[in-house]
């Protein structure tokens, strides 16, 4: 037993940490620390950055542009990336749909897609939940009926992230209605500029516009754009949805959260002194420190094991829950250390963005960042999936 | 990074399981604590033929020349067996204090009659006003000619019933609570001027409250620098805390087993209660606290010899607040998921949950821990 980086790997470290530093766009890193909502072109930007460099989809085959690190390094890589703090990588191109199409895809599909989701050339979203299937998913009814070299798709998804912005979705559909759930599904890739797609927004608590509803009526797919074998569709989700899990535990990005808290604890002011050195308030932030050492030591734990393992760890259900509490752990202290400045609710109307912010200029994001993050612990199967998946998977219950 | 043992430490594992598994069985402890010592006098011989007392000492005193890795992997099955002989109390905490702080004659004298398992020490050190401050030190040391006399009273002192040899702290200078100032004594337990006094604890080991009363000690009996022990008890503590959060591990992993099992096998309403996603739900809850438990073990144990005190002590207080925490969650809903029955002395799962409470208790719980980490600024640095 060995806490300690290898020297190459330290060597590795300091690599990825001067080119975050010296890559990543200064008003990126801006957006990032205050926890504001990026723009598209920004993670456009950044993705074809990473690109450039041959590092856009390090856990991909090096034969579609991964670069054969081991488990360590990539956990290291991701690590430093979200301390930088970088923007995570889109995840339903490079997590989601392209280790799906590289495990099942066609020739054709892989020679099409993978290099174009990799310097982020389409715009991946992902149609799984909808209306009446969340974490019931393989109830869903969004239906593919052939007809010819053609799926005819009719059906709603819902919570459809950034699908304003996509070129592509992909969708869990049924093709065979009268097969039991799990097993009459497909998944195909459906090109958002199919006649008959509507996108409609969905305006979250958090003032965002992120997640949309997805209405298909009559959209004509072709059956090459099928991935796998038709009705085999679950199968590719549970492999996709495992994969989801094992990144989602964002350490990196809570270490620099928590670096975040720090610094606005210690100009936010509790009388005569800064509210870092409010006992009550610091044990509240070691306490969460103390979390997130834990889940580091677990991932690391899961990441070493990963050498002797292909299949995605039932662990990383663990690593799910405690790595959501702990991101929303550490926006609910970003909400206190604020104060009373929560409350100012920020306006990008064209005729007011050049007006100064209300209160200190670093409170005015913490707010719809802590809202927002409420989503964490319900997407990707949310946190009580997770525990079915412990008490299933691990302890045989 | 590596979280795999080595050939030989896998070797000690499973040789420890094996012995442990067929000689402490939950009704073999009973017994073993009905012993006049509260602990099996056979197994302490046992121990030492299996190396097991000579685990952390160098093998020019006989030892194995082991480090925390190997400690922690001998506490953890002691964890799971509930042992109750005083391999803590003798071989980590005491003898931890000989390894890193007595000269060379000590070391030579003493040790090897450890690893004999000739030899039983215990630390006295904490002090009825002292909580979990390890420097609020009111024993006194006084000089007289070459000797020091000792004069105080020790409390809380695991083993030190059955202890041939008391390490005792006391005050050269320095008011109460100053680091500086401490010095460490070695003592014969019978020697004139101490009187102990012998109680049972709850978690079922065995402890003694301890007068000294112009207790002469010779220069032979001076471990370490007199005035400057305090680094040396910070250090042998944070050890000792890495050694009980795999003791606790062990404990928990046992509880948690054991809970998984009785949700399988208890049958209410014509179904294994386990059927119930509540109780599914709380048994994930319960290997989510132990794992992290585990984390932090591990994280304990690969600082243990960080040479940076400030760091190592960060590290520590972390791996002790998550076992205190942990080991109350998994502790207080072990019982509950048995029900009744863990409410029984005669079921081993109260058992389980008493030492890890016990555990929380010992060298600062996790509220002091974490006091302790805020003031020292928490785990991340500014960037």
């Amino acid at each position: 037993m060995d806490l300690r980086f290898t020297p190459d790997e330290i060597a590795f470290r300091d690599e990825v940490r001067a080119f975050m530093r010296a890559a990543l766009p200064a008003p990126i890193r801006r957006k990032m620390v205050e926890a504001r909502r990026l723009e598209k072109d920004d993670i456009v930007t950044w993705q074809r950055i990473l690109n450039a460099k041959g590092w856009a989809v390090p856990h991909w085959p090096v034969a579609w542009g991964g670069t054969g690190w081991s488990p360590v390094k990539q956990y290291i890589f991701h690590e430093e990336l979200q301390q930088a703090p970088a923007p995570d990588p889109l995840p339903f191109g490079v997590n989601m749909v392209g280790p799906v199409i590289i495990a099942f895809g066609s020739e054709a599909q892989k020679r099409h897609h993978l290099p174009r989701i990799a310097n982020l050339d389409d715009w991946w979203c992902q149609g799984f939940s909808e209306p009446g299937a969340g974490s019931d998913l393989a109830s869903l009814k969004t239906t593919a009926r052939r007809d010819g070299d053609h799926y005819i798709v009719n059906g709603q998804k819902t919570w459809t992230t950034t699908a304003q912005y996509a070129d592509w979705i992909f969708c869990l559909v049924r093709t065979d209605p009268a097969a039991k759930k799990q097993q009459g599904i497909s998944f195909i890739l459906v090109d958002m500029k199919t006649l008959g797609i509507t996108v409609r927004p969905i305006r979250t608590i958090d003032g965002g516009r992120e997640v949309n509803e997805v209405f298909f009526d009559d959209v004509r797919v072709p059956v090459e754009n099928r991935v796998g074998e038709e009705n085999r569709g679950w199968d590719y989700a549970k492999f996709l949805l495992g994969n989801e899990r094992a990144g989602i535990a964002r350490i990196g990005t809570s270490k620099a959260r928590i670096r975040r808290l720090k610094e606005i604890a210690a100009l936010e002011r509790v009388g005569d002194k800064p509210l870092i050195e409010d006992e009550r308030f610091r044990m509240k932030i070691a306490a969460v420190e103390v979390e997130l050492k834990a889940l580091e030591m677990t991932q690391l734990r899961v990441v070493a094991a990963a050498r002797d393992r292909n299949e995605p760890d039932p662990a990383s259900s663990i690593l799910k829950i405690r790595g959501s509490e702990i991101q929303q752990a550490v926006s609910e202290l970003l909400l206190e250390a604020i104060g009373p400045y929560a409350l100012p609710q920020e306006t990008h109307d064209d005729d007011r963005w050049n007006e100064p912010p209300i209160g200190p200029e670093w409170a005015g994001a913490l707010a719809p960042h802590y809202f927002n993050w409420r989503m964490v612990s319900i997407y990707g199967g949310s946190n009580e999936i997770q525990k079915n998946i412990i008490a299933k998977a691990i302890l045989g219950l | 990074m590596d979280f795999s043992l080595t050939d030989e430490q896998r070797l000690l594992k499973e040789s420890v399981e094996r012995l442990l598994a067929d000689r402490y069985s939950f009704e073999a402890r009973q017994r073993h604590m009905d012993e006049p010592t509260g602990w099996s006098r056979a197994l302490w011989q046992s121990y030492a033929e299996l190396g097991l007392l000579g685990l952390p000492y160098e093998e020019k005193h006989g030892g194995i020349g082991g480090g925390p890795v190997e400690t922690m992997i001998v506490m953890e099955a002691f964890g799971r067996a509930l042992a109750l002989e005083p391999f803590f109390a003798t071989v980590v905490l005491a003898g931890g204090l000989l390894r890193l702080g007595a000269d060379e004659t000590m070391r030579a004298d003493l040790i090897p009659k450890i690893i004999r398992g000739d030899l039983l020490l215990a630390f006295a050190h904490t002090e009825r006003q002292s909580r979990y401050d390890l420097a609020d030190v009111a024993t006194t040391a006084g000089r007289d000619g070459a000797d020091y006399i000792l004069e105080g009273a020790k409390s809380l002192v695991i083993h030190g019933d059955c202890a041939d040899k008391l390490i005792v702290s006391a005050r050269l200078a320095g008011a109460r609570r100053d680091r500086d100032g401490l010095g460490l004594f070695v003592v014969d337990a019978d020697a004139a001027g101490i009187s102990r006094r012998a109680y049972p604890t709850v978690d079922g080991l065995r402890a003694a409250e301890v007068t000294l009363s112009g207790v002469r000690v010779g220069a032979d009996g001076v471990l370490s620098e007199p005035g400057k022990a305090f680094p040396l008890i910070a250090k042998v503590v944070d050890a000792a805390i890495a050694a009980l959060a795999a003791e606790a591990v062990g404990a928990m992993a046992a509880m948690h087993e054991s809970t998984v099992e009785y949700l399988k096998t208890r049958k209410q309403f014509g179904v294994p209660i386990g059927n119930f996603q509540v109780l599914q739900h709380r048994a994930a809850e319960m290997l989510v606290a132990l794992e992290e438990a585990r984390s932090m073990a591990f994280f304990a144990t690969m600082m243990a010899g960080e040479p940076d005190p400030t760091e190592r002590r960060k590290a520590t207080a972390a791996a002790k607040v998550q076992i205190g925490r942990s080991g109350r969650f998994v502790g207080q809903q072990a019982v509950q998921l048995h029900g009744g029955i863990g409410m029984t002395m005669e079921y081993k799962v109260g058992h389980y949950f008493k030492r890890v409470t016990m555990i929380d208790t010992m060298f600062g719980d996790a509220d002091h821990q974490l006091a302790e980490l805020a003031r020292m600024g928490g785990l991340i640095a500014d960037g």
